[in-house]
């Protein structure tokens, strides 16, 4: 497991979180159903899920450790390590394969000169691959936070970017 | 009354982000759900749906009235069932669902109310994958104004009828495509499949009655209670009855998602409405359903878009999203990338799946890096027995040998080019 800078830190989960969290329950027969909008919430106020997160949503939702690690791993949206500002996730599929991505991602790296799966250096970006992001018609695509990118052939890094 | 024929896309206007409640009102929305719940049996309505033919749009192709049929109905009010509908569409090359579900939400909504009501379920859930956040939003605001407008609520339309729709989006994976992983997941478990039997029509979450239905084939359901059973019978042009959404990608022309008849020739989806192949490339194969589903060749295009005639040819209409092959993409390394796909997707529960898939992309990657021997041929052809349909847990590895099979068999020479030295190897392998 990790470790970070959150574990100097952490004072359990914020009254707003655990609010988020809460209102979710009314929707299921069983809170531990709630596990990974939990997990999605927490990630939303602190981009990643820590352990000391992690044990927090697990003792909340009254589930063991274990189950919810299980769930927390298994999802490509769930990040266990830290991550920057903005994830951005370039599809790895294979029509965006077909249409260039494997250079998309390699100019992507480059130009944050950032590793797969780390974080620039001014804390901003993470790059990480994603599966079939269903807009096959455009691709290759990019989800760079919360938004989709379409034809992102010329210019990547700036369409991206902004910049 | 103007003909409808496309009625799925039929409310997705030039000019129109999005059909707003109103827009959907206003073409006749809504209509299905008033002539069920006030003229109709929860019985009758599985008879007009299971009388209209429809067939599962996720893939597998079951009579969805006849499947709402199995669902025990005993009279008892306490007991409770549930409705999902399977968003979580991720099959590599498929993009119809997030059009549906992003460009007219309400019929979706009015989808699930119906097939809510023909089961008798008073809590629906969507199951949406984590990556669709504008649907998620256009979601979230329909739900709202369903509600507000009695749609859904104590009394649905002023009736007896109570219900409830809830949107769960997911995190991201697969396997939760397959509806018992689905079911793991919605309940807050490791997203693996349940043996079957029993089936979730009968024990499914939480152990009750569940039925889950793709998006695709529960935005149907509201027209066929409209227009009539007739109206959808004379939609197909083939065996198979009413519309769907065809799409293309790869080098064609203008790749794309279409609506049209069941029964619509591949030669028309690929040449016509996707314009063909671009300049400098030609035809090499096809993927007719998305990634799970075994190549077929130019000489199949005629072969026309119906469940049974894309079987009959020896692949599967899956989700009828064509990924076209061109003759500058490498079949080989084609494979390589879908199976890469299958295998990090695995949830690892079964062992021909956990163990053969990793074992199929490192027989790829080093058939492609010249390290390749021609037995390494033979060996995937077994991985393909391996893991064909009854001997693995789900569909999941049945459906990553299907290009794989029919690779070996349609394109060896590339494979053996690689291993005798007549094809330049992978720089990077």
């Amino acid at each position: 497991m990790k470790t970070s800078s959150e574990n100097s830190n952490f004072n359990g989960l914020e009254p707003v979180e655990i609010e988020e969290i809460n209102a979710e329950m009314s929707h299921y027969e069983d809170k531990a159903a709630v596990a990974i909008e939990a997990m999605k919430i927490v990630q939303k106020h602190r981009r990643w899920v820590s352990d000391q997160s992690l044990l927090a949503i697990a003792e909340l939702l009254e589930i063991p450790t274990a189950q919810l690690e299980a769930m927390a791993t298994f999802y490509n949206l769930i990040y266990r390590q830290p991550v920057g500002k903005t994830v951005i996730h370039y599809c790895d599929s294979v029509c965006c394969w077909m249409m260039g991505s494997d250079q998309l991602q390699e100019s992507l790296c480059r130009y944050l000169n950032v590793e797969l799966g780390g974080i620039s250096a001014d804390g901003e970006y993470t790059v990480l691959p994603i599966v079939c992001l269903g807009a096959c018609d455009h691709a290759p695509v990019v989800m760079a936070g919360d938004e989709l990118l379409l034809d992102v052939t010329e210019n990547p890094v700036s369409r991206i970017l902004g910049r | 009354m103007e003909t409808i024929d496309k009625p799925l896309t039929k409310n997705m206007c030039a000019g129109r982000a999005f059909a707003t409640l109103a827009d959907y009102e206003s073409g006749g929305g809504y209509q299905g759900l008033r002539k069920a719940i006030s003229s109709l049996s929860p019985q009758e309505v599985q008879q007009w749906v299971q009388n209209a033919q429809l067939r599962g749009r996720g893939g597998a192709g079951f009579n969805t009235g006849q499947k709402w049929s199995l669902v025990p109905m005993d009279a008892d009010a306490a007991v409770i069932r549930y409705l999902i509908a399977n968003a979580d569409e991720m099959e590599p090359g498929t993009f119809k669902d997030r059009m549906l579900l992003e460009k007219d939400p309400h019929q979706l909504i009015e989808g699930m109310i119906i097939a809510a009501y023909a089961v008798q379920a008073h809590i629906a859930y969507i199951f949406l994958r984590g990556e669709y956040r504008l649907a998620a939003q256009r979601l979230e605001t329909a739900l709202l104004e369903a509600r507000s407008k009695s749609y859904l609520g104590k009394h649905v339309l002023n009736s007896d009828f109570k219900l409830d729709i809830y949107l769960h989006t997911s995190a991201g994976r697969y396997i939760c495509g397959e509806e018992t992983a689905l079911i793991n997941a919605l309940e807050g478990k490791r997203a693996t499949p349940r043996a079957k039997p029993p089936y979730p029509l009968v024990s499914g979450l939480w152990g009750h009655p569940t039925v889950v239905n793709n998006v695709e084939t529960l935005c149907n359901v509201p027209h066929i209670l409209h227009y009539g059973v007739d109206w959808y019978l004379s939609l197909g042009r083939g065996a198979d009855k009413g519309s769907k959404l065809f799409g293309a990608s790869g080098r064609v022309k203008h790749p794309g998602l279409w609506e049209l008849p069941m029964g619509t020739p591949i030669r028309e989806i690929i040449e016509e409405h996707a314009g063909g192949m671009q300049d400098g490339y030609r035809l090499r194969g096809f993927l007719p359903g998305g990634a799970s589903t075994d190549f077929l060749l130019p000489e199949h295009l005629d072969v026309v878009m119906d469940f049974d005639a894309v079987a009959k040819a020896g692949s599967r209409m899956g989700t009828g999203a064509i990924i076209v092959l061109d003759d500058k993409t490498c079949p080989v390394q084609m494979l390589l990338n879908l199976e890469q796909f299958f295998a990090q997707e695995s949830c690892g529960w079964c062992t021909p799946c956990r163990e053969g898939l990793p074992w199929t992309v490192t027989l790829l990657k080093a058939i492609l890096a010249g390290h390749g021997r021609l037995e390494d041929i033979d060996t995937l052809a077994g991985l393909t027995r391996m893991m064909s349909p009854g001997n693995t847990f789900c569909a999941l590895a049945p459906g990553a040998m299907e290009p794989l099979q029919s690779a070996l068999k349609f394109f060896r020479a590339d494979f053996e080019g690689y291993i005798t030295g007549n094809r330049a190897v992978m720089e990077s392998g």
